[in-house]
């Protein structure tokens, strides 16, 4: 039977680096995809999984199982990354942020894909805004309950049903404005 | 709240949670919920369907996203073996360090240790006592037979000015001694209960004022001190 990730905790905070790397192995590409997807960048996403993985080397005794040991590691990961992204430049952000609210509907190949809906469908999700990519990732992607976002990401758990609603009506806005309309909100 | 109300709400409530039931991460209570509404609500269920497509294609698309390289595992356990060799340095004890030593010897060792120790404290008390005869002419003599300079002058000095201090456990002998050495410290005395050591700080006697100040200043070294109090 698998060892439970709050059991390779416990290890890890008695020094046991065999667990570490069961741990590290159990969960760093998930940890790392989720980060890519705040920060997008391969080098900087690297950067920032090695200081999460290395505080919970550090940490693990802090680690209260209040929670799961994936919920824990994601919210050590966004932490770093919004610092990362606070730490970046100016001119960088904004040239991030005009990629992302540029409207698919003016790419002349997402035109020729307007009847591929999936491929379209994930293009503006790339095109959703941080917060709204973050919500359905977490959600979708990880499989976080309404409770577990609430934590990772600090909000309120209304907060949270709220936003993912708002990210989806925005994702529903990008394809009607790339041509497919899905008929709601 | 009329009841038309009350189901507006209701079904606003469900359509929030269609997505965590695509995602299978509702609690069951919640999970009913949502199956009775999708049973009996077309226009939900259709939203149920775009959900779908949507978490299909989230996952798509993270899937897609591939992995950190090697270097990430490789700098991770080169940092933590580092960490590692480094705690085991800070973390070495005098204390642990003799107790250590003292477990690796046989009782047979131990006794032969402890005999000749106590040998050696007879005979330093004999010496000792000889010195303080001699000094005073000796049992039942009138003159003193021989002086030395040591034992004509101070044999332990009392002057001085002392503190009572505690190392912090991680302190290492290197930082003791070296912190010492650099303040012209001396170790004194101690442990006095286990722990306690007598330091002198100064080879005259300070005002009390300079005593206090001296101890609050080692103390702030915390790295190498738990404790520190002026002591007569």
């Amino acid at each position: 039977m698998q060892e439970s990730d709050e059991a390779l905790i416990g290890r890890v905070a008695a020094g046991d680096k065999l667990a570490m790397q069961v741990l590290f192995a159990r969960h760093h590409v998930r940890v790392y995809r989720f980060v890519l997807r705040l920060v997008r960048d391969q080098t900087v996403a690297e950067d920032l999984i090695n200081e999460v993985f290395l505080d919970v080397w550090r940490q693990a005794n802090r680690f209260e199982a209040r929670s799961a040991v994936s919920t824990w590691l994601l919210a050590i990961a966004r932490f770093k990354a919004l610092s990362a992204l606070r730490r970046r430049p100016d001119e960088e952000l904004d040239e991030e942020a005009a990629a992302a609210v540029e409207d698919p509907g003016d790419d002349p190949d997402l035109a020729v894909q307007k009847k591929d809906k999936s491929e379209a469908l994930r293009r503006c999700l790339e095109a959703l805004s941080p917060e709204h990519r973050e919500i359905i990732d977490l959600v979708y992607y990880h499989e976080k309950s309404v409770e577990e976002v609430a934590e990772i990401v600090g909000i309120p758990e209304n907060t949270v049903k709220t936003r993912m609603f708002y990210g989806r009506k925005r994702l529903s806005e990008l394809l009607k404005a790339a041509g497919i309309d899905r008929g709601w909100p | 709240m009329t009841t038309t109300d009350n189901q507006a709400l209701e079904r606003e409530d469900i359509e929030a949670l269609l997505p965590w039931h695509a995602a299978g991460t509702l609690s069951r209570r919640d999970a009913q919920r949502v199956e009775i509404a999708l049973s009996c609500d077309d226009e939900l269920t259709r939203q149920y369907e775009l959900v779908r497509e949507e978490l299909a294609a989230t996952i798509h698309l993270n899937e897609t996203l591939g992995a950190p390289s090697a270097r990430v595992v490789e700098r991770l356990f080169a940092q933590i073996d580092a960490e590692a060799a480094s705690a085991r340095k800070r973390s070495f004890n005098l204390a642990t360090w003799i107790a250590g030593q003292l477990s690796q010897l046989s009782p047979r060792t131990l006794a032969w240790s402890a005999t000749a120790a106590t040998l050696a404290i007879a005979l330093q008390a004999g010496l000792l006592a000889g010195l303080y005869f001699n000094d005073r002419g000796g049992v039942g003599g009138d003159e003193k037979k021989y002086d030395t300079a040591s034992t004509t002058e101070q044999v332990v000095s009392t002057e001085g000015s002392y503190v009572l201090a505690d190392f912090a456990p991680d302190a290492s002998v290197a930082e003791i001694t070296s912190f010492l050495e650099s303040h012209k410290f001396a170790v004194v005395d101690g442990p006095r209960a286990g722990i306690h050591y007598k330091l002198r700080v100064s080879p005259t006697g300070l005002p009390k004022a300079d005593l206090v100040r001296i101890a609050k200043r080692i103390q702030d070294d915390n790295k190498i001190f738990r404790f520190v109090a002026p002591t007569e």
